[in-house]
């Protein structure tokens, strides 16, 4: 059929065979153009509007483990050994899935443009698929974007449909049975991080692709050509989760979903951090590796794992060296890395019981938008006085960077307000931010200071949050 | 009578789903890049123009031409026929020619066995251009005196003496920023040759009459040479108007070209940034009004970004003109609104069309006076409002069917609006860092397009010797529910459940000559001229049953037990199929031009609206004094829908109205260089409201006493645009919880959208006034 065959399960009940040998034709592409599932709509093409939104399904012991992704911005090898469920897999003999049901009896759709997407994550919900148990309707749907109805008939389509098991024992023996391509004409999928390490030892100039929802863009929209493509999101040691009392260990794998409940244990704030970023498509997809490895100024995760102390385990063949997390970003768009080498994993050790720990992400919306800054901090706080502090920003400077002259100004000091004035003065010799399209210069350093005064005022029992509030009604 | 006939349970006025609900979320409902491809069909990509402002100097395109899987590239010199493919003006080309008036503007298209090949290839151009001037805000094109009309003047008593005499006058100003519509389904349109040059064109447009109209402008053919269709469109909200003709259009071009079909579909942050948005404004205001907040006299000053061309800026400024009274009496009035010409692309139709900016004016001006005179906002709303004895607009129309008081005061005793303003100023006085806020704002919105001529509408019924009924019209379906409320109304008149109606797709070979769908008006034109050919059909069956079994054609009744005529009871496929026998025929047009309405623009004065449609809503919101952060707490809302042909449909079309009307006014940011290059020109940076942004308590009511007070389609009212300007009560209420941070120093300049960086801002300003 083709010389560079891939192979998943659809619909949960039947292997297919598609050509793999475009490493970066996207999977919508490949779902719509070759097997005709036009339901899967393209709204954006960039992961930001979930009209494209698929389940993935992994097998994970005995059972199918489903997460719901975008495929607008998933390439084609990405499916390979995988099981694929699209909007038309949903109906069972032509009756609707309740899902589908009560979206189209509750008047959840109007255009009906955006709706196969919602009915694909809200489906997802209603089987517990990742990152979707014990989570509000809102936070599944947060990575859907409809413009018709207000989004109250879908919410309530959601909350009609609580999560429930589902039968996979089916698509879990096709998945165990199906044939791995593992590589195709201009990529490579190794399931090792030895594998990976001789690979890009080989091949250093090869593009690593772990989620694809940055590099995803690359393609769709600055339509670059990535040369050879190593995929790196099949390899299991990379994916571990090591939690100890002294800290966390991530592998560079592990996808923001993951990693999500492990992080709120560390500190309810790097929960919602987690929460913010993206929608869960992207967070289903989306590695903390990658969005370390890929070096962005503003960068979702990072400023906090720099408060937090975070250091970073870089691996080149066999060597390993480990840096402080700041030291991998030395100036906009560069990061301390050689060739060949890659992001093994991070380490965040655990917060003293008696830090006082606060992150802050501010954009223009809450859900799914990228930091105009984000603030961390982690103080400890001794007799009265502030005896340790860390400080780091995104979207500050070119890279994710602490604040020294801030962090001096705390260090030592009473914990007064005095205190937090002269600091929070500070930052003006720390930063000297941009004025871009989400947010001015004055406005970046005016809300920094702003979110070390809103520290202090919380921490002297002030309500600060109109998140709360908008939960509390 | 429209409004006489009984209705039958489940046909009009019943709350029944979307006609394509199940397809919607099965992923069945077909739109345009879900059909089948049919064989040899090539894919275009626009050229576009990287440059703003500019002279054109040499466009290379060897490059390419050479792009591997490229069958040709089209400019402005392969057109046949006119370079035009604007609405009215005869200004907006398809293909930039000498002169670059945008980024984005389209240079070229480029045909390719694949979207990705012509994508590719699109960005191969070398283009020479030499950089010009350009006029990016408002304030560069107006001290250029850039226009694209000479300013308007409306007006009505003498405003300069009212003000002189007023015991209080304010003077003030507000931005309002434009609004990128975000349809989820992006432009897209396939154009397939037919025998003999003609063409038939598959476009997602909410006008395929003038689709048709300029593609036989563009490709040098008759109107009759073209046929476009539209099933449906996934999202448009004005958008869809006049910006899906370039795209069908360049179909056309090359279908008619290479005689196979072509598509083009625009890749989203393509779409955004060479397709025309909701204009952004900038009001001025110098009111004189009385102790108890009334206003004696008032000039308004609008000026509004229209782009590099004309558009339908004209009479969307006309509309911001006509909502600048919104629910209010102006005694003596003048308003003066500026038409600015800027190189950026150019602004369109966006729900609202201009009037939501109007409102937002006058409804800063009346919060700036209850805030300069200590009293409650509402109580000035109330004092202002039209009346007995105070019921002409600034356009000199008579106010007939004033229902805004009543309404108003039934949703603040419903909201429990006093109580909760005391609530929130104990909040306030008990937080420092947080701080609430609460609005009630009222909306009236003309109902009808304010181009007389434009107010007609047509439609094509077929009834099937079996009784199935065939429903064509000239509206088209962008997701508002048009076209299950007029199947409604057809079932209504044959008295048949609403499944038996086939609704189909608007095609400009069935109904010719439509308007847009657009001003709120699809169920009113298209209702009435559906239920105009039902009636004919109906009455022609009648007639024959009469003569048929020998009775008075008055004893001839539809009911939903079938069609009694006298001692006679059938169904309705039974009298189908015995008048085809007797050679009757069961296929009727209808038609409809809305009655009363004339308007001079010369002097700005008439009647250019059938009715009003009114609504209220009040919003509660907090804000974060130190980021700017906020949301939107609680929202009620009152709207009169009139008699709803279908509530569900109604109902979704407020709440989404006003989550959209919010995303406008608070996180829905264009942000533009110094060159008039469109810099949020994708969803990552472009942010419409997300679930978690509707209120959490939204409490949507119909109001149960609406009834038009015009003979409408069973009395009902126009819903698409009103409820989006509900949303003005949560921009309003943002603007209390401003001030609440620095009481007693009046009212805070905050602009929209209302970001945390403005509310920041305007925090700051406020703080640093003398009080």
């Amino acid at each position: 059929m083709t010389d560079s065959p891939i192979h998943f399960v659809l619909d949960g009940d039947t292997s297919v065979q598609a050509d793999g040998s475009d490493p970066t034709r996207t999977a919508l592409d490949l779902l719509r153009e070759h097997l005709g599932r036009t339901g899967v709509k393209e709204g954006c093409a960039e992961g930001d509007c979930g009209a494209c939104t698929i389940l993935l399904g992994e097998l994970d012991g005995e059972r199918v483990a489903w997460r719901a992704v975008n495929s607008c911005i998933l390439f084609a090898p990405m499916l390979d050994g995988k099981a694929v469920l699209t909007v038309e897999s949903l109906a069972e003999g032509g009756t609707l899935h309740p899902v589908q049901r009560a979206l189209a009896d509750g008047h959840g759709s109007q255009c009906g443009f955006c709706t196969p997407g919602f009915a694909m994550s809200l489906y997802g919900r209603s089987i517990g698929a990742e990152g979707t148990r014990d989570t509000p309707v809102a936070d599944v749907i947060a990575g859907n974007l409809c413009r018709c109805t207000g989004y109250g008939p879908i919410l309530e389509a959601g909350e009609r449909n609580p999560p429930a098991g589902c039968d996979d024992r089916k698509t879990a023996a096709l998945l165990r049975d199906l044939p791995r391509a593992a590589s195709g004409r201009g990529w490579f999928a190794p399931q090792t991080a030895d594998a990976l390490a001789a690979l890009y030892a080989a091949h250093p100039d090869a593009r690593i692709v772990a989620g694809a929802t940055d590099v995803g863009l690359w393609v769709t929209k600055a339509m670059r050509d990535l040369g050879t493509v190593i995929f790196i999101g099949d390899i299991a040691d990379l994916k571990g989760i090591e939690e100890s009392a002294e800290g966390l260990r991530l592998g560079a794998g592990v996808r923001y979903t993951e990693a999500k409940e492990a992080l709120a244990r560390l500190h309810p704030d790097l929960g919602e951090l987690v929460r913010r970023i993206g929608g869960l498509q992207v967070r289903n997809s989306g590695t903390i590796g990658g969005n370390i490895a890929n070096g962005s100024p503003i960068g979702d995760m990072p400023p906090a794992l720099i408060a937090l102390g975070a250091a970073l385990t870089l691996r080149q063949g066999d060597a390993r060296r480990t840096i402080p997390l700041e030291a991998w970003f030395k100036s906009y768009g560069v990061q301390d890395r050689r060739p060949g080498e890659f992001v093994e994993s991070v380490w965040i050790p655990r917060p003293a019981p008696d830090a006082l720990i606060r992150i802050a992400k501010l954009s223009k919306r809450f859900d799914s938008d990228i930091s105009a800054l984000c603030g961390a901090f982690a103080l400890r706080i001794a007799d009265g006085r502030v005896a340790a502090a860390r400080v780091a920003f995104g979207g500050m400077a070119g890279i994710p960077a602490r604040a020294p002259a801030c962090e001096a100004a705390l260090t030592g000091q009473p914990w007064s307000a005095a205190t937090v004035e002269a600091a929070a003065a500070a930052l003006a010799r720390d930063y000297q931010p941009l004025s871009d399209l989400r947010g001015s210069a004055e406005y970046r350093l005016a809300a920094a200071a702003n979110l070390l005064r809103r520290l202090w005022h919380e921490a002297q029992g002030e309500r600060v949050s109109v998140l709360d509030m908008a939960l509390d009604g | 009578m429209a409004d006489a006939a009984p209705s039958p349970p489940d046909a009009v006025h019943a709350p029944l789903r979307h006609d394509s609900a199940e397809g919607h979320v099965a992923g069945t409902a077909v739109y345009i890049d879900d059909f089948p491809e049919p064989p040899r069909t090539v894919h275009l990509a626009f050229g576009l123009a990287a440059e703003g402002h500019a002279r054109l100097v040499k466009l290379d395109l060897s490059k390419v031409r050479a792009s591997r899987h490229v069958w040709g590239v089209f400019t402005a010199a392969d057109i046949p026929g006119v370079n035009d493919v604007s609405p009215v003006a005869g200004d907006d080309k398809l293909f930039a020619e000498n002169e670059i008036l945008y980024p984005g503007q389209p240079l070229f298209v480029v045909a390719a066995i694949d979207r990705e090949s012509a994508r590719r290839a699109a960005r191969l151009a070398l283009v020479e251009a030499e950089p010009l001037p350009a006029l990016v805000t408002i304030a560069q094109a107006r001290a250029a005196e850039s226009v694209i009309e000479p300013a308007q003047r409306m007006a009505r008593g003498d405003a300069d003496a009212a003000l002189a005499a007023a015991p209080h006058r304010l003077q003030g100003s507000i931005a309002v920023g434009g609004q990128e519509h975000f349809y989820l389904e992006g432009q897209v349109a396939l154009a397939i040759p037919g025998e003999n040059g003609q063409i038939h064109v598959l476009s997602s447009t909410q006008h395929p009459s003038e689709v048709q109209h300029l593609i036989a402008k563009v490709l040098g053919l008759s109107h009759a040479d073209v046929t476009v269709e539209v099933r449906r469109m996934g999202g448009a909200f004005g958008g869809k108007e006049t910006q899906a003709a370039a795209i069908a259009v360049a179909c056309a071009l090359v279908a008619h070209r290479y005689k196979v079909p072509a598509k083009l579909r625009l890749d989203r942050d393509d779409d955004m940034v060479l397709t025309g948005k909701r204009h952004d404004f900038e009001i001025g205001y110098d009111v004189g009004f009385d102790g108890e907040g009334r206003i004696a006299g008032i000039r308004l000053d609008l000026a509004s970004r229209c782009g590099a061309t004309a558009d339908l800026s004209p009479a969307i400024n006309d509309r911001a003109m006509f909502h600048s009274d919104n629910c209010y009496f102006l005694p003596a009035v003048e308003i003066v609104s500026h038409r600015l010409r800027t190189h950026t692309v150019s602004n369109t139709a966006f729900r609202g069309f201009g009037g939501p900016q109007g409102m937002m004016g006058i409804e800063r001006v009346i919060d700036a006076v209850a805030a300069h005179l200590g009293r409650d906002p509402l109580a000035v709303r109330q004092a202002n409002l039209y009346g007995p004895g105070r019921n002409v607009t600034p356009y000199h129309m008579t106010v007939e069917d004033n229902v805004a008081p009543e309404l108003i005061a039934e949703l603040a005793a419903n909201a429990g609006y006093a109580a909760r303003r005391e609530a929130v100023a104990a909040f306030n006085a008990d937080h420092s860092v947080l701080k609430k806020g609460l609005g009630l704002t009222p909306v009236k919105f003309g109902i009808s397009f304010t181009t007389t001529h434009l107010n007609q509408a047509g439609a094509l019924l077929h009834l099937y010797s079996d009784g199935s009924i065939h429903l064509n019209h000239g509206g088209t379906e962008m997701g508002q529910g048009l076209m299950i409320k007029v199947a409604q109304v057809v079932a209504d008149v044959f008295a048949v459940p609403v499944e038996q109606v086939r609704v189909s797709a608007t095609r400009t070979d069935k109904v010719p000559n439509t308007s847009a769908t657009a001003a709120s008006a699809g169920a009113d034109l298209n209702g009435m001229a559906a239920f105009n050919a039902a009636e004919t059909l109906r009455g022609r069956l009648a007639g024959f049953a009469a003569e048929r079994f020998g009775v008075a054609t008055d004893a001839v009744r539809f009911t939903r037990d079938g069609v009694i005529a006298g001692e006679e009871r059938l169904p309705l496929s039974q009298l189908c199929r015995l008048a085809h026998f007797a050679r009757v025929s069961l296929s009727a047009t209808g038609f409809y031009a809305t009655p009363k309405i004339h308007y001079d623009r010369a002097t700005h004065r008439g009647r250019p609206f059938l009715y009003f449609a009114y609504g209220a809503a009040i919003s509660e919101v907090v804000i974060d004094t130190l980021t700017g952060e906020h949301r939107v707490l609680a929202v009620d809302i009152l709207h009169d829908v009139g008699r709803s042909l279908n509530p569900a449909i109604d109902l979704g079309q407020i709440e989404g109205g006003f989550v959209q009307g919010m995303g406008w006014l608070t996180t829905e940011e264009l942000v533009f260089d110094d060159r008039g290059r469109l810099l949020t020109h994708a969803p990552s940076t472009y942010k419409i409201p997300t679930a978690s942004d509707r209120p959490r308590r939204m409490t949507i009511g119909l109001w149960e006493r609406g009834r038009n007070a015009e003979p409408t389609i069973h009395r009902s009212k126009a819903v698409g645009e009103p409820p989006l300007m509900l949303a003005i009560s949560a921009f309003s209420a943002l603007t209390q919880a401003v001030a609440a941070t620095a009481p007693g120093k009046g009212l805070p300049s905050l602009d929209a959208p209302a970001t945390p960086e403005r509310i920041l801002a305007a925090i700051a300003e406020l703080r640093a006034q003398n009080g």
